[in-house]
């Protein structure tokens, strides 16, 4: 495989044995998803040749599917950033401009997608990181419903956002790869029995759509407003009726992203002391030494930092002032939106404030990296399904419409999303 | 504010070492990040916190699992079937 653009931090391929739906079809997978005798890194020197004994759900169910599993891709380091520079391996690439970033954290999976490599791929979304790289890659990507798809086998980063889901270069590949992975899994407590039975249709006429002022506000690039008011016209003209409406607890949604899953990683991440897998340590050492030196070699700077500011916040004296405070704040989120969709049977908005950015114009300041996650975060926040399919360019790059569902209303965001892209 | 004192303790209490270059770095971000959080002191606590999870059981059936050697198979010379760790004492 010529992967030019950095896709891959490993490109074992296991053929596909089931004559199922995805029979014949390569299927690349994020490599913070577990896959039996096959180098699992989460894109850290802490993982380098972690062989995991066991497959993710997720990666049974392609398997029994037919799919051949083609290659582990790049990310940033346990997922912890928006561009994939966080990776211990180096950048991946956006294909519509290689000096751009591809986006994260899901990049090296929108990279083999974008690039051709592959039809389809898998991704995790804590924050947005599988819509942001497909809508900077001018892919698509599903972010589903907390609990529809099992995390058995997810490397945890912040175990109450994430989800595995979808990516692939059009909405009917989108809706194939969903109905393979969606359903309940016993293995994995916070699933629920929600199938999908991939019977994809171009639906929006009569459907009305909440437009989020916050969407449009301060931050937002003016081309790519541009670029998604044009495509909410789309959908008025297919016969959709478009609102505005306002989601005022937006304001918080940052913040408690941030410090709820810089807690949740300061837990998830405690595992990695290469005991039981990666680097070795000083066994002569005191444990409290030895360990401290092989998680400063291991880590890079980003995971430091958030395993460093979720410690700090959930350490005595402080833990009321940002955790109970963040997950008030997720509560208001979570009802803002439920009210938003019982009048609205979707909201859009775009997936990202701006086109991808150049490969180093992010990573000196960790906030700016923080804020260009402003309008994908909410929807972890509230566990609801949401969706970025690609609405044309500006600045010469792609933009991505985002469309955000009621919980386990992932039938309908694709059925939307088809009818737009069947449109343009 | 808080200062590098703040950021050693908590690198102690996550076991994770830092260089001297990372901690002057680390407390300047961890300042800007943290200030950029105080938004959510305006929030107006009216509500108390729902808890709309529930646990879910189930029979705890004996099936199929990795094996010991699988589990072994990525820890750094095991003994006898048993990993080995540094001394803790």
């Amino acid at each position: 495989m010529n992967d030019k653009y950095n896709a891959y931090l490993n490109t074992t391929e296991i053929p596909g044995t089931g004559s199922g739906i995805l029979a014949g079809i390569r299927v690349s997978i994020k490599d913070n998803i577990s896959t039996k005798d096959i180098e699992t890194t989460c894109a850290s020197k802490i993982l380098k040749g972690y062989i995991p004994p066991y497959d993710a759900h997720a990666i049974t169910l392609l398997k029994n599917a037919g799919a051949s599993i083609a290659g582990k891709t790049n990310m940033d380091e346990f997922g912890m950033g928006s561009t994939t520079e966080n990776s211990a391996f180096g950048p991946a690439l956006n294909p519509r401009d290689t000096t751009r970033v591809t986006g994260g954290s899901s990049g090296g999976s929108a990279a083999a997608v974008a690039g051709g490599l592959v039809p389809m791929a898998l991704g995790s979304d804590t924050g947005g990181s599988i819509r942001c790289p497909a809508a900077w890659c001018g892919i698509v990507g599903l972010k589903p419903s907390y609990g529809r798809v099992s995390r058995f086998g997810l490397i945890a980063y912040a175990n109450s956002f994430e989800q595995i889901g979808p990516l692939a270069s059009n909405v009917r590949d989108v809706a194939k790869l969903f109905s393979v992975i969606a359903g309940h899994d016993k293995k994995d407590s916070t699933s629920v029995s929600r199938p999908y039975d991939g019977k994809v249709i171009p639906d929006i006429r009569g459907k009305t759509i909440g437009i989020p002022r916050e969407y449009f506000g301060e931050g937002v690039d003016a081309a790519v407003s541009a670029k998604v008011r044009e495509a909410i016209a789309k959908l008025e003209e297919l016969g959709a009726s478009a609102v505005e409406i306002s989601l005022p607890s937006m304001k918080y949604a940052l913040p408690a992203y941030y410090v709820t899953c810089t807690c949740e990683a300061s837990s998830n991440l405690d595992r990695f002391d290469g005991v039981r897998y990666g680097p070795e340590p000083e066994m002569n050492l005191p444990w409290h030494d030895a360990y401290t030196k092989v998680r400063e070699a291991g880590f890079g700077p980003e995971v430091k930092r958030r395993i460093l500011l979720g410690t700090f916040a959930l350490s005595a004296g402080y833990y009321g002032k940002y955790y109970v405070k963040a997950q008030h704040a997720r509560q208001l989120i979570a009802k803002d939106f439920a009210a938003a969709l019982k009048t609205c049977d979707l909201l859009a908005g775009p997936t990202m404030p701006n086109i991808a950015p150049k490969i180093g114009e992010l990573t000196s300041d960790p906030l700016l990296m923080y804020q260009t996650d402003i309008l994908t975060v909410p929807v972890n926040i509230a566990g609801i399904p949401a969706i970025s399919v690609p609405c044309g360019t500006a600045h010469g790059m792609p933009v991505g419409l985002q469309l955000m569902g009621r919980m386990f209303g992932e039938e309908a965001l694709l059925n939307a999303a088809l009818a737009y892209e069947e449109a343009v | 504010m808080v200062k590098e004192s703040d950021v050693l303790h908590i690198a102690d209490l996550a076991d994770i070492g830092i260089s001297s270059s990372e901690l002057g770095k680390f407390t300047e971000q961890f300042n800007a990040i943290l200030e950029y959080f105080d938004i959510l002191d305006t929030l107006e606590i009216t509500e108390s916190l729902e808890r709309p999870l529930v646990n879910i059981f189930r029979e705890d059936e004996v099936t199929p699992c990795i094996s010991q050697e699988d589990a072994l198979r990525n820890s750094h010379n095991p003994e006898d079937g048993y990993i080995r760790a540094p001394k803790v004492v």
